[in-house]
């Protein structure tokens, strides 16, 4: 095992300061493992000469004692949705298979900008469509926690950044970028237990990301430690000309205070009790029980609230979902770029069969549907009702977070991530999408509904060996509290992430 | 007028006899697409040059590119604003952007970025003299239903022989204005005068340069026949009007073509017509026949647009004011004119065609501050008879021709102080027109224009004339004082038109009383 792994980022590029480490032999060992991990289909696409180079400008600027900032020769990995310049850009689908954008999106060239080293892209549900990332042209993602590799009985990596969360997961770099439009971020980082945050809507740019609910789509973080998340969001937040939807107001870095600084005193934890639904298994039950006791030991008022409209949230979600899909999509016809079909008999004729090539299943039905809720005769009764009740799902979390009076409020909600560890790919692959992602979804989308941010941390694992998370979620542009207190428990919980790559390599060996 | 004589055969046919004395009425409505003028364009950071070779002026979001934003061009909506503003618009203090979907090569997107449901501006008039050879000018009043913002489309290129398409996204969110206007109009005439003057205000805000042939300002109309009392009828939009004086042709064929329809029995049927120039007619789109639902969606990546509406507010960074965009509006032309005919005691016909031709306009202006003295009425018969009628003879845009405000003074200053008549004065403008730096004195000496106000010399002339006609003489004499006029002409002709003329009158007078 290499050894470094255990270094956080600010650790990691300390040893390149005082020269312990070079950030060449760390992209190297990161380019050599994701080869001997391979089994796990984590990247769909290695870049590693353009890698290797970033990695030896960045010794050099180590060399003239001017790196870029504390990200300087740290390895990430992006998802493939992201628009890379000169490197394909796939969204794991045939529409996009050889689509190499001319452009950064802006997350990845403020990373390039920072120093970090780019190694390549990860996999993910065509399109972002799904919570498994077992939808895509480049075969499904596994769980590097998996008891078994045989056959079908491997553990799903969660989806869609499943790619992203099963390279951080099995130390193929020390972060990746997800996206997170329902919680396809926070979803494969309970899965493949790692620190999985959704920042507030408009606090990282989506200029570049391809987009799949433009009204609830950000760039996700998948780290291995909290520490680790805030280094990545301090590089990629912040303002973007580019687009529109970022928040305006110059971004503050933020600063964790030290563990043994942290008072949970004033403190004010919710539970929302609708989060505990059907489905719901025993073990994420207990391990939210179990934490909320802990923080509750240390100072932390504890208390159930309610946001009653959290069960309508997944169809308002499905809705909303659909119909910016069926519009999102309608660019891709095989003009400008993207796969064309042979059939050129007509304009109609080819785009016709080259999005019916392009496109799988999934997509394809969401697009479908999407244009009929769309309908004129349609569109009231469906799209601008789900837009009201997406309201009513966002006034929910104002009401708790900032009530009439302050003895109702809280600052932070305490819930599970996903309503189970991991599960089987033969027996998630037997669901349709649609219902994958009802029960995937349930904890996570109604945070992108509000535009809240929303992190998820692993705990403990389950007695089958996996990783159960929870997720905590906060008012609106309070990652500093959020993060704080994410960071308190796992220091308290003291999970080991890397811990899957032993048991990996005892279960290979097997 | 053709609608007239149709009119009149419909009214005496005896099939509609309950209908018999009820009128036909022709209803027209337009939407004019006005392309803003702006350095680049509404979404995108892409230039806008018209004539740019083929897919140069493209940024990545107006080809689409999986990832890209649409970022709001801060300039088109000031120049909406103002656009409104002149139209007496209400300026919305938040407006929305919508998503339009159809599927056509030339839309990169799947959908155009336009504004459904709340407009940037709502609710204004446009005042406009109509003017119908022949007729007394009057003043018409049309609605301004919306003014909205939204992109232009790319442009498709079909080879038949090849059966090729090929796409320019050049104009792809290239910024426009949609002004969507009431039913409002009843004939062609009408809706080339609404859009002569759009045209000018549009011209004086530059906000749009209206250029009809590179397709900067697009008319699309709305036309349909109804008889009085009845609701309105089934309407066809006639698109692809390509000059104003197609405007009042297409509406006029298509009121003609409905009327002619119903007369026989017939049925308009709801369509799309394409105006076709050569052949002076209308007809049918074919792919235009389907009903499109535009399934459209509020446009998610840009947020509201919001506006300062407070009277006395100043734009920000971040917020536009709409109080400090209407200080800069500039003089309007209906207000020009208003100002031309008080101020100048021009008749309104003048004033409309010194506002229709602004060059003119600038000419009169800076003619009459430096010649106060002149008369206004010597001014403007100069500039609209003998100037505009010689650009015109040429087909000479007015704005093509040299002849510089400052020439066209010392002519008027030669002219007025006898140096030369009218005649010569003429003569000058083609003169000037080849060689524009000339100095009007030396061409007067050059061209030996100078006026002939020498008492004997004229004498001279006179008696000639009037030994050249002695019938005409003789009828002047037995009192018929029109034929002074012949003889004058008959110096005019001796004198190589050079002779000054209120001279002449005095001394033909005198010569023919003394006889």
């Amino acid at each position: 095992m290499r050894r470094h792994l255990q270094l956080s980022i600010k650790q990691l590029t300390e040893s390149y300061i005082n020269g312990q480490l070079s950030p060449l032999s760390v992209a190297e060992q990161a380019l050599a493992q994701s080869t001997n991990l391979k089994t796990l289909n984590a990247f769909v696409c290695i870049a590693a000469e353009q890698a290797l180079q970033q990695a030896k400008e960045s010794v050099r600027r180590y060399a003239e004692q001017k790196p870029l900032s504390s990200l300087d020769g740290v390895t990430v990995a992006i998802k493939d949705n992201f628009c890379t310049k000169n490197i394909a850009t796939t969204c794991a689908s045939r529409m996009l298979k050889d689509f190499v954008p001319p452009y950064d999106a802006t997350v990845c060239s403020r990373l390039k900008e920072a120093g970090a080293v780019i190694l390549g892209k990860t996999n993910m549900d065509q399109f972002a469509m799904g919570a498994g990332t077992v939808d895509s042209i480049y075969g499904p993602t596994k769980n590097i926690w998996s008891e078994s590799f045989s056959e079908d009985n491997w553990r799903i990596a969660g989806g869609s950044s499943g790619g992203s969360a099963s390279a951080v997961a099995a130390g193929l770099c020390y972060a990746a970028i997800g996206s997170d439009t329902g919680g396809s971020t926070r979803n494969p980082a309970s899965y493949c237990g790692v620190v999985g945050l959704k920042p507030t809507y408009g606090l990282c740019s989506r200029y570049g990301l391809i987009p799949l609910v433009n009204s609830m789509d950000v760039p996700g973080i998948l780290t291995r430690s909290v520490t680790d998340c805030v280094e990545l969001l301090n590089t990629i937040a912040g303002p973007d000309i580019q687009d529109s939807t970022t928040i305006r107001r110059p971004y503050k870095k933020l600063k964790l205070p030290e563990i043994d600084q942290i008072d949970l005193r004033s403190l004010r934890i919710g539970i929302p009790k609708e989060y505990n639904c059907e489905g719901l298994s025993s073990e994420v039950l207990e391990t939210w029980t179990k934490v909320a006791d802990l923080l509750e030991c240390a100072g932390a008022s504890v208390r159930q609230i309610s946001l009653p409209h959290t069960a309508a949230s997944i169809f308002v979600y499905s809705i909303l979902n659909q119909c910016e899909v069926a519009s999102n999509m309608a660019r891709y016809d095989g003009i400008e770029y993207g796969h064309r079909a042979a059939d050129e008999r007509s304009t109609e004729q080819l785009y016709a069969q080259s999005r019916a090539e392009g496109f799988n299943q999934v997509v394809k039905t969401r697009i479908l549907t999407g244009n009929f809720l769309l309908l004129r005769k349609n569109y009231d009764h469906y799209f601008e009702k789900a837009l009201r009740v997406r309201r009513l799902i966002a006034e929910d979390f104002i009401k708790v977070f900032e009530p009439p009076t302050t003895e109702d409020q809280v600052d932070i909600l305490l819930t599970p991530t996903t309503l189970s560890e991991a599960p089987v790919y033969k027996d998630f692959a037997a669901l349709s999408n649609r219902d994958q992602c009802a029960v995937q979804d349930f904890c996570t989308q109604p945070a992108n509904m509000a535009g809240i941010p929303a992190v998820s941390i692993p705990i403990r694992l389950s007695r089958a060996g996996l990783p159960l998370s929870l997720q905590l979620m906060s008012n609106n542009l309070n990652e500093q509290l959020l993060l704080t207190v994410a960071r308190w428990i796992e220091a308290q919980v003291e999970f080991d992430c890397l811990e899957s790559l032993q048991r990996h390599a005892a279960c290979i060996r097997t | 007028m053709g609608s007239y004589m149709i009119v009149r055969r419909l009214a005496t046919q005896p099939k509609l006899a309950n209908a018999a004395k009820r009128k036909w009425k022709s209803v027209v409505g337009l939407e004019v697409h006005a392309q803003i003028a702006s350095a680049s364009k509404l979404f995108s950071g892409s230039g806008t040059g018209f004539g740019a070779p083929l897919n140069t002026a493209v940024a990545y979001f107006d080809a689409s590119i999986p990832g890209t934003l649409p970022v709001l061009n801060r300039k088109c909506v000031e120049s909406g604003i103002k656009t409104a503003l002149a139209l007496g618009c209400r300026v919305n203090e938040v407006s929305m952007f919508d998503r339009k979907h159809y599927f056509y090569a030339d839309l990169p997107n799947g959908y155009q970025i336009t504004q459904q449901r709340a407009a940037l501006a709502n609710d204004g008039v446009i005042t406009f003299p109509v003017i119908t050879p022949g007729k007394k000018i009057y003043y018409k009043s049309v609605n301004l239903l919306q003014l909205q913002l939204e992109q232009d489309s790319g442009k498709s290129l079909h080879d038949e022989q090849l059966k090729r398409s090929l796409v320019d996204l050049n104009r792809a969110g290239l910024p426009l204005m949609e002004l969507v206007f009431g039913p409002d109009l009843e004939t062609g005439e009408e809706a080339a005068s609404l859009v002569k003057e759009l045209m000018l205000i549009l011209k004086r805000l530059q906000t749009c340069s209206c250029k009809m042939e590179e397709g900067a300002l697009r008319v699309d109309a709305n036309i349909s026949v109804h008889q009085e009392g009845d609701p309105l009828g089934v309407r066809t939009e006639v698109k692809n009007i390509g000059s104003v004086r197609s405007i009042s042709q297409a509406i006029s064929y298509e009121i003609n073509r409905q009327l002619e329809l119903v007369a026989d029995g017939g049925v308009v049927t709801n369509e799309t017509r394409s105006w076709d120039a050569d052949k002076r007619r209308t007809i049918a789109m074919r792919d235009k026949e389907v009903l499109q639902d535009y399934r459209f969606m509020p446009e998610p990546n840009l947020p509201p647009l919001h506006v300062n509406l407070k009277p006395g507010s100043r734009s920000t960074e971040d917020l536009i004011s709409v109080a400090a965009l209407s200080e800069e509006i500039p003089e309007l032309p209906e207000h020009t004119r208003q100002r031309l005919m008080e101020y100048y005691k021009l008749n309104a016909e003048t004033a409309i065609i010194l506002v229709n031709e602004p060059i003119l306009l600038e000419h009169f202006e800076s003619i009459t501050k430096s010649l106060p003295d002149m008369p206004t009425k010597v001014v403007t018969n100069f500039l609209i008879n003998d100037l505009l009628s010689y650009c015109n003879k040429l087909s000479l845009d007015i704005a093509d021709c040299a002849i510089s405000a400052n020439a066209l003074r010392d002519v008027l200053k030669a002219l007025h102080s006898d140096q030369i008549n009218l005649q010569a004065a003429r003569q000058l403008i083609p003169l000037l027109h080849t060689n524009p730096t000339a100095d009007v004195s030396q061409l007067v000496k050059e061209n030996n224009l100078e006026q002939i106000s020498d008492l004997n010399t004229i004498e001279a002339y006179c008696r000639e004339a009037i030994a050249n006609q002695p019938k005409t003489v003789q009828q002047y004499q037995k009192g018929k004082s029109k034929a002074l006029y012949a003889i004058v002409g008959e110096v005019a002709k001796l004198s190589a038109q050079k002779a000054n003329m209120k001279v002449v009158v005095e001394c033909l007078e005198r010569l023919l009383k003394n006889k």
